[in-house]
């Protein structure tokens, strides 16, 4: 027993001793201020051109002329009934929705089946992803009107033939964006294991994808599909060369024809595309529960 | 009659065998083990029986079907795996339901036959949990009834205790069996762990370097080995180089020191290596028995246990064993003389050139 206290009292002198030691964190606080400092000056270099950009369709209140501020640059904008904003807006957003689905559903079987059966060709799969980054989109462009302007696929010659081209070239545009964030949710997962799970329940490909690798790389889906709204809500060259009605072409047009009312366009459209990121957001994310993955 | 048969069967990648010439018939409701350390082509024989694995050459057939080239969701073989491979985005009452959904059975019938899985697994309270908010223990349990539920023909389990800890592993392990006998069903297990192997099975096929070594009844494989590896992988064995007396007499010298054994083959004057299972020394003892003595080298003292290591002569090797703990046990020193017994039958002449993987007592800690 007498030896027992005995070693308990050498040990206390040590343990109150570290207690007393200067605090070894003071380095970390100062490099905490720099991350700080570093946000902040990010968040300004964002957020500054957006209030610059909502001061100027406000009729630029603070430039040499000096107006009273006014919303009616945002008026024309949204509530003139000859006004574009809307219809190009939700074409855009519909183009955008259908290119989501093209690309989940041409991404998902394919990063899915290289990183289960075919990892060799992972390379090679994913330096055709990078393509859109190799090939300036105007020059792919023509390419595809050359292509789809006559026969056998001359889709070129109506409104909904040159949208499907276009929803096919936007697809192309997602599929950097949409095969990272796929292929790094498949490797959250053991699909090796999930895959041979269901399989050995009878499940056969479609049940196992659908039902199985889908909702478990629901979260990598929703970032590759913000992404391909992000591009295509904005993208203006292949739109203006398809002669698409999207709103990118709008934005061009009436940057050409007004003062402020671009500006206010932009504002307002920033405002509803975040808008559509939080809804699929919220819908994507219905019933989704947070999980921490089993024994790997 | 045989329900499931593995005939000639072979598995190559490219220029590796995996699973040469590999047969096997295993009866219904039996309960048969694949025991091998790492590589030794179980788990690739499993991944054939589940359909994973297409065989490079023979046939499998489970109840007079050929399977062998079905695929894995054609079988009707259920399957659960160390990692548990539960669906993280269903339930456990969706988890364990989903081959009954596949297979388009009624609502109701779904509900019914989870709710009486649950029961089984003891985890009727957990049916709306996520597989995230249950132990690992928790999750196998859960595997285990989900590849239960659509009454499979076959059930195989690669080694699906091995992620779990010590205490768990055993529970588990009775309640797998208890589960196993009371439904019946003819189950493949595979594991590298002997006491695993040896506690549940009915039947043992050890295998290394792709072949079967041996198959047999634990007690057979543990009593009876017939190649030096499986003599060596089983159990613990203490290895002695001894040279042939008289074969006839099964007389053997140990360093100078006589013995005999039941049998032995070996011709006058060659060098053996003589085999004993640790539990088989005992201390002191008279009789007619054969009788050892060395120095002790080491004495380590485990709570329960003594563990005794004596050497045997120079150059014979080391026999350490086990004896029993009590309080008026009067511990042996280091550098005493021991008197050791063992009965002739108990003495496994291996080969003397047969290689000894590095799991024996003696190899341990020589």
């Amino acid at each position: 027993m007498t030896q027992g206290g005995g070693a308990i009292g050498m040990r206390a002198p040590g343990a109150l001793e570290s207690v007393g030691k200067p605090a070894p964190d003071e380095k970390p606080r100062r490099g905490a201020l720099w991350a700080w400092v570093i946000f902040g000056l990010g968040f300004l270099y964002f957020f500054l051109p957006l209030v610059a950009t909502f001061e100027f369709a406000l009729g630029h209140p603070t430039g040499p002329v000096k107006p009273e501020p006014s919303l009616r640059y945002y008026e024309n904008v949204v509530l003139d009934p000859r006004s574009e904003f809307f219809p190009r807006l939700l074409f855009s957003f519909g183009v955008a929705i259908a290119t989501i689905i093209l690309s989940i559903a041409i991404i998902v079987p394919t990063a899915y089946w290289v990183r289960l059966r075919l990892p060799r060709l992972r390379p090679i799969v994913e330096f055709i992803t990078l393509m859109p980054f190799v090939i300036p989109p105007v020059v792919a462009v023509f390419g595809l009107i050359r292509t789809f302007s006559g026969p056998p696929f001359p889709l070129m010659d109506t409104t909904f033939g040159s949208t499907i081209v276009l929803v096919g070239a936007y697809t192309i545009l997602s599929f950097p964006y949409m095969y990272r964030a796929v292929d790094t949710g498949l490797r959250a997962i053991d699909i090796q294991s999930l895959t041979e799970a269901a399989q050995s329940l009878g499940a056969g490909w479609p049940r196992i994808i659908v039902g199985v690798i889908f909702p478990n790389i629901r979260v990598a889906l929703l970032s590759g599909a913000f992404l391909t709204l992000a591009i295509v809500i904005g993208e203006y060259t292949m739109a203006s060369f398809l002669g698409s009605k999207t709103f990118g072409p709008y934005l061009s047009l009436l940057g050409q024809n007004k003062a402020f009312e671009p500006a206010g366009v932009s504002i307002i459209s920033f405002g509803l595309t975040w808008i559509a990121m939080g809804a699929i957001q919220f819908l994507g994310r219905g019933g989704q529960r947070i999980q921490v993955g089993g024994a790997r | 009659m045989s329900f499931l048969t593995l005939t000639g069967v072979q598995k190559h990648f490219g220029a590796f065998t995996a699973v040469e010439d590999f047969t096997l018939e295993a009866e219904k409701g039996e309960f048969v083990s694949f025991l091998g350390p790492s590589g030794c082509g179980k788990t690739t024989t499993l991944r054939m029986i589940a359909g994973f694995e297409l065989p490079s050459a023979g046939r499998i057939v489970i109840n007079d079907v050929d399977i062998t080239h079905r695929s894995p969701n054609q079988r009707n073989v259920g399957m659960v795996f160390q990692s548990y491979a539960l669906f993280p985005n269903m339930t456990v009452a969706e988890n364990i339901g989903f081959g009954l959904k596949v297979r388009k059975r009624p609502k109701e019938q779904v509900q019914k036959r989870v709710g009486e899985l649950l029961e089984l697994i003891h985890l009727p309270d957990r049916a709306g949990r996520y597989p995230y908010q249950l132990s690992g223990g928790q999750q196998q349990r859960v595997a285990l009834a989900r590849a239960l539920a659509f009454e499979p023909q076959v059930l195989l389990l690669d080694e699906p205790l091995s992620a779990l800890d010590a205490k768990i592993r055993v529970s588990l392990r009775n309640e797998i069996r208890a589960i196993q006998r009371q439904l019946g069903i003819t189950t493949v297990y595979v594991t590298h762990d002997q006491e695993e192997a040896l506690s549940l099975s009915d039947r043992v096929v050890v295998m290394n370097e792709g072949r079967i070594e041996q198959i047999g009844t634990p007690f057979e494989i543990y009593n009876f080995p017939t190649t030096a590896f499986v003599a060596s992988f089983v159990g613990t064995l203490n290895v002695l180089a001894a040279s042939v007396v008289d074969a006839a007499s099964g007389r053997l010298s140990v360093d100078g020191q006589e013995i005999r054994a039941a049998s032995v083959s070996a011709p006058n004057g060659s060098k053996v290596s003589v085999a004993l299972r640790p539990e088989i020394v005992t201390i002191g003892g008279e009789g007619d028995g054969n009788r050892l003595s060395g120095k002790i080298e080491d004495v380590t003292f485990l709570g329960s246990i003594v563990r005794i290591r004596v050497k045997v002569g120079e150059g014979a090797g080391r026999l350490s064993f086990d004896t029993f703990n009590n309080p008026s046990l009067i511990l042996p020193k280091i550098g005493d003389t021991l008197a050791l017994t063992f009965p002739p039958e108990a003495c496994l002449l291996l080969d003397a050139a047969a290689e000894i993987p590095a799991l024996s007592i003696d190899a341990d800690e020589a």
